[in-house]
């Protein structure tokens, strides 16, 4: 189960990475978004995976060692909703530099 | 806390308040400015009057607020006897400058700057006096540099007056950051901060091996503060600013914080060797150097400048000699000299405002003409020269009293001080003799831009009062200020008093002898060369080598070159390089466990993977490799990939006990999707010409991209299954969290009770940023300026609306969105607002103990919105329901904030919660807690921000239609 996780976010992390060093600004942006994919998967599984057993308590259930480790799950969920502010914010700062320099280059002008 | 403490953070607190107020005030108000800026002045002075009895005799006035215990800081106010008389001598002054500026100041400068700065100023240094931590003075410290530099810069339309407040700040601001961290190594040193600790801790001091570093350190700040050799330089730059500027800050404050610091730590420092031997020779110098280039210069201010130049190093050398005696006084010059140069300056500023220039040369024979201003300038530079009978020559005849005296034993320096003493004393008098006969004697100046007499009689007025102390403290020296200087020196020596006495007549000894040779050869030197220093030369410098200034600037100049070429080489202009710079150290902090930290991968720790999420991912990563290789000519569909690898992330989230996640992360990519659906429209067309991809170096900027990529993603793959691998520990946070969240927070959902209970201050962070970016788009967008080309309509969206004005009936607003549009799925998405809004309730609600919260319901009910902009688009919307997306996180913030907050009313600290279970008629026993409402603060701030968002983006398409529709492209393109 873990090498799948690790996998995935070598995937995304590659893709991501490859993306953020494009050259064209919206190339950027799926790139962040995959980057935050791959990283929020990573702060997750910091706690260890765990399948069936999520950390909405039982009263019957006095062992607490089976429960998902809370505390990454409530880091990610904040960082998730974060993320789609940030892409939004990222996403009009690029269409205003569209708009005055014409191009969709990431320094605002063509190389060379 | 008694009436003395209060007074004090009175003190501290009134200039800055006053500084605030100060700005605020209409710009012609230079009546109101001045009697406002004295009357803090003067409350400042009575204040320290009234405090005087409590330091008389050695006493300490303190006051403390703890800040940081741990750390040693800590916000102590400490009046003692020194501490006194700078406060007196800083608020006295600071009057007698305001009322002179009142006059000074020309109705076109803008006032409320000048008096708020002044003000500001004031409140700085007197926190440099009264502070009680060594930390709080070096803050105090570099407030008093950058007010200093507001000042002296408050004329900025002039280049030298720039390029002097630069000049000022650069040198006096670097020194501060070396006294920061001298600082640090003397609290390292002796343990505390806590400057009474300190003072009384010597002997450790001196013993100590860091004592060398501590002292060079501490004296950068203190010299480059006084202007000592070799950081003078600033000093005659500084000269630009308005001379009430300069009658403050080089009298009485701003290079008298130098000394004053010297002064502060002497009985901690003076008690080496080092001590003597850095600072005599400095002092030595700059009291030489300074008053034989004062003779030289033809500007009145920069003569002013040099002399105080030279009167500091005079006071540094007194210091140096780390004798009791000496220290006295240093600390009566320090007085003495504060009151002769503010006149002085004052009087300079008189003739300059009156006659129109500050020329030496083109002045001559104003004792006619203003003969008021004459007298008060003539007594001021008698005993600026130490003539008897003026205070300038009690505390002159001391110091050289203190030169004869052997100090340091077979001492080289030490045997030469009377001889350097006699000759600074003698060009002393040689410069005060030029300032008087050239300007106020002599042929008459015919040529003055402006017809000289005496100013209005408030202007004289400050200069009055000065030279009256002058002359009362040179005649009655005992009675007049002998209690005055005894509780300054019993507060600089700890209580201790070294004989001294302050009679006028000594009989004939070495020092006499001394001052009469100075005298005598100060007049025959100037005689000498009177008609050559009328001659056609400018102001002298330090000869061309020695001079730091020119260094300085020489240095300034080429880091400010390399700086541009840094730029290139980094590529500091590019995006490109500077996120490949961070990509590569964060590849390699991953490294550095599997390196430094012995981790490893242990291929057999792992569980068998799971064939379906082994299958999610297939598809997942195809995805994700998909969207990197489309994102740049295929936007839509690396866009649609893109939500396809976030599925897979979603669906691995359900997978691994994380449903809260699933839910948040499903809803997130639908609003993300969306988001950038928007944004495309106003993207480019493909390019067919950029030339990269057949480019040799794009090439090899692709493959080193490529490796990189490939690196991060390896590292990052493994070090997560490094860590997913090793055994947990049981005992972490989570364990505590899964046992209270039910009996402490109330709820059975631990990751909601983390986020609006036990991390709900954190929760509150978030939501506050998420607010302001939400706020930033909208204002962003506000000014929007697409570019031309992608304004009209896209050929889709012409062609759809030709297709459907030939099959239907056309309409009457054809940017209204067609009724047989999507007819179907738009009726199915009216229909379903209701019950999403009904579903965004039931998530809330169950939040704190399923699956569910404020977060998720905030995003569904956002969707709710969304599928009724977009099965009829925004003014179908609009028209039927107002949203006002601001006031919803505005609402939400402070709901979550009032929550907050009401548990001060039961005394609780911010964000406690408060529980229980509460029966309702039908739907049955739900919890209620405080906890619930900060959530409902979060669900209404993110369906706030999110639609807000949202709707400001696609509004973008509707209002440029309108506007060319309007014939406005025109003056669009106008505009570009």
């Amino acid at each position: 189960m873990e090498i799948v996780i690790a996998i995935a976010i070598g995937i995304l992390t590659a893709s991501g990475i490859w993306l953020i060093l494009r050259p064209r600004s919206f190339q950027v942006i799926i790139g962040l978004s995959l980057l935050s994919y791959a990283i929020n998967l990573f702060i997750f599984s910091m706690g260890g995976i765990k399948v069936g057993s999520p950390p909405l308590l039982d009263p019957s259930q006095t062992d607490l060692t089976i429960y998902a480790d809370p505390v990454p799950q409530a880091l990610v969920l904040t960082a998730i909703v974060i993320g789609f502010a940030t892409t939004a914010l990222f996403l009009v700062v690029l269409l205003a530099s569209r708009g005055l320099t014409g191009g969709d280059h990431v320094d605002g002008r063509e190389d060379r | 806390m008694a009436v003395e403490q209060l007074s004090l953070i009175l003190l501290i607190l009134s200039p800055f308040v006053g500084s605030v107020v100060a700005a605020f005030l209409p710009a012609t108000a230079r009546n109101s400015e001045a009697i406002f800026a004295g009357a803090i002045a003067l409350i400042n002075l009575g204040i320290a009057i009234w405090l005087g009895p409590s330091v008389r005799d050695g006493g300490v006035v303190r006051m403390e607020a703890p800040w940081i215990p741990l750390l040693g800081l800590d916000f102590v106010l400490r009046l003692d006897g020194l501490a006194w008389a700078f406060v007196c001598l800083i608020s006295g002054i600071g009057l007698l400058v305001t009322i002179y500026a009142r006059y000074y100041m020309s109705p076109q400068d803008p006032v409320p700057r000048f008096f708020s700065f002044l003000l500001g100023f004031m409140g700085a240094m007197l926190g440099v006096v009264v502070s009680g931590n060594l930390i709080q003075i070096v803050f105090f410290w570099e407030l008093t540099s950058l007010f200093s530099f507001l000042l002296i810069g408050y004329w900025h339309h002039s280049q030298s007056a720039r390029t002097g407040a630069r000049r000022a700040l650069l040198t006096t601001g670097a020194g501060g950051l070396c006294l920061f961290a001298g600082m640090l190594v003397l609290g390292q040193i002796v343990g505390s901060y806590d400057l009474d600790v300190v003072l009384f801790s010597g002997e450790v001091i001196a013993a100590s091996p860091l004592y060398p570093a501590a002292l060079i350190l501490i004296l950068l700040g203190a010299l480059t503060k006084s202007a000592q050799f070799p950081f003078h330089f600033w000093l005659p730059g500084a000269m630009s600013a308005p001379t009430p500027v300069s009658a403050y800050l080089h009298s009485a404050t701003m290079v008298k914080a130098g000394v004053f610091l010297l002064a502060r730590l002497w009985p901690a420092m003076a008690d080496h060797d080092l001590w003597f031997y850095i600072l005599a020779p400095i002092g030595a110098i700059t009291l030489l150097m300074g008053a034989a280039l004062a003779l030289f210069q033809q500007d009145l201010k920069g003569l002013l400048a040099y002399s105080t130049i030279s009167h500091l190093g005079l006071i540094t050398l007194l210091l140096a000699l780390n004798s009791k005696t000496a220290a006295v006084a240093a600390v009566f010059h320090i007085m003495n000299h504060a009151v002769f140069k503010a006149s002085l300056f004052m009087a300079a500023g008189i003739i300059d405002h009156e006659a129109g220039t500050r020329d030496i040369r083109r002045l001559g024979g104003l004792a006619k003409a203003m003969p008021i201003t004459a007298a008060l300038a003539m007594v001021a530079a008698a005993a600026m020269a130490g003539v008897p009978l003026m205070n300038g020559f009690l505390s002159k005849e001391m110091f050289f009293a203190e030169t004869v005296e052997t100090h340091v034993q077979g001492s080289f320096l030490d045997s030469l001080l009377p001889y350097v003493a006699t000759l600074a004393g003698l060009f002393s008098v040689a410069y005060s003799l030029r300032l008087i006969d050239q300007v106020f004697f002599g042929p008459k100046a015919t040529d003055l831009p402006k017809k000289p007499h005496d100013p209005v009689i408030w202007m004289l007025l400050p200069v009055g009062c000065l030279v009256l102390i002058c002359l009362l403290v040179g005649l009655f020296p005992g009675p007049v200020i002998g209690e005055f200087l005894e509780t300054a020196v019993r507060g600089m020596l700890l209580g201790e008093k070294p004989y001294y006495s302050l009679a006028i007549w000594h009989g004939v000894n070495t020092a006499l002898i001394m001052s009469v040779v100075a005298m005598i050869g100060g007049i025959i030197a100037y005689v000498a060369l009177r008609d050559w220093l009328s001659g056609d030369f400018e102001g002298a410098r330090m000869p061309g080598r020695l001079a730091l200034r020119k260094r300085v600037e020489r240095a300034q100049t080429a880091l400010g070159r390399a700086w541009a070429r840094s730029e290139v080489w980094l590529g500091l202009s590019h995006l490109q390089p500077q996120l490949r710079w961070i990509v590569c150290v964060a590849i390699l902090t991953i490294a550095w466990p599997f390196l430094f930290r012995s981790w490893a991968i242990q291929p057999g720790a792992a569980e068998q993977p799971d064939t379906a999420l082994l299958f999610v991912w297939l598809i997942g990563g195809a995805c994700a490799i998909g969207a990197a290789y489309q994102a740049k000519y295929h936007r839509l569909a690396a866009l649609i990939m893109t939500g396809g690898a976030g599925l897979a992330v979603c669906i691995t989230f359900a997978w691994l006990s994380a449903p809260d996640l699933a839910l948040t992360q499903v809803l997130v990519e639908v609003v993300t999707t969306v988001l950038l659906l928007l944004g495309l429209r106003w993207l480019p067309k493909r390019k067919e010409d950029i030339r990269e991809a057949a480019d040799l170096n794009a090439k090899r900027r692709r493959a080193a991209d490529a490796v990189i990529a490939c690196l991060g993603g390896v590292g990052l793959a493994a070090l997560s299954y490094a860590v997913m691998t090793a055994p947990t520990n049981p005992d972490g946070i989570a364990r505590w969290l899964l046992t209270y969240a039910y009996s402490e927070g109330g709820g059975r959902n631990v990751v909601n009770v983390i986020l609006v209970d036990f991390r709900g201050f954190d929760t509150l962070g978030e939501i506050t940023v998420l607010g302001i970016v939400a706020l930033s788009v909208y204002a962003l967008l506000r000014r929007f300026r697409p570019a031309v080309e992608s304004v009209q309509a896209p050929t889709q969206k012409t062609f759809q609306d030709k297709y459907d004005a030939q099959r239907h009936e056309s309409h009457a607003d054809d940017r209204q969105i067609d009724a047989h549009y999507l007819l179907t799925p738009g009726l199915i998405m009216r229909l379903l607002f209701p019950l999403i809004a009904m579903m965004a309730m039931f998530l809330f609600l169950r939040g704190h103990d399923l699956p569910g919260g404020g977060f998720v319901a905030g995003l569904t009910f956002a969707v709710a919105f969304l599928l009724q902009y977009m099965a009829g688009g925004a003014r179908w919307v609009e028209e039927r329901l107002t949203i006002l997306p601001t006031l919803w996180i505005g609402g939400g913030l402070l709901m979550a904030l009032g929550t907050g907050a009401a548990a001060w009313i039961w005394d609780l600290p911010f964000l406690s919660t408060y529980f229980s279970y509460k029966e309702l008629p039908v739907v049955g026993k739900i919890p209620v807690a405080s906890a619930l409402i900060f959530d409902f603060g979060v669900f209404t701030l993110v369906t706030g921000a999110t639609v807000l968002i949202l709707v400001a983006l696609a509004h973008q398409a509707v209002r440029w239609q309108r506007m060319t529709g309007k014939g406005e492209k025109i003056a669009l393109e106008e505009d570009r």
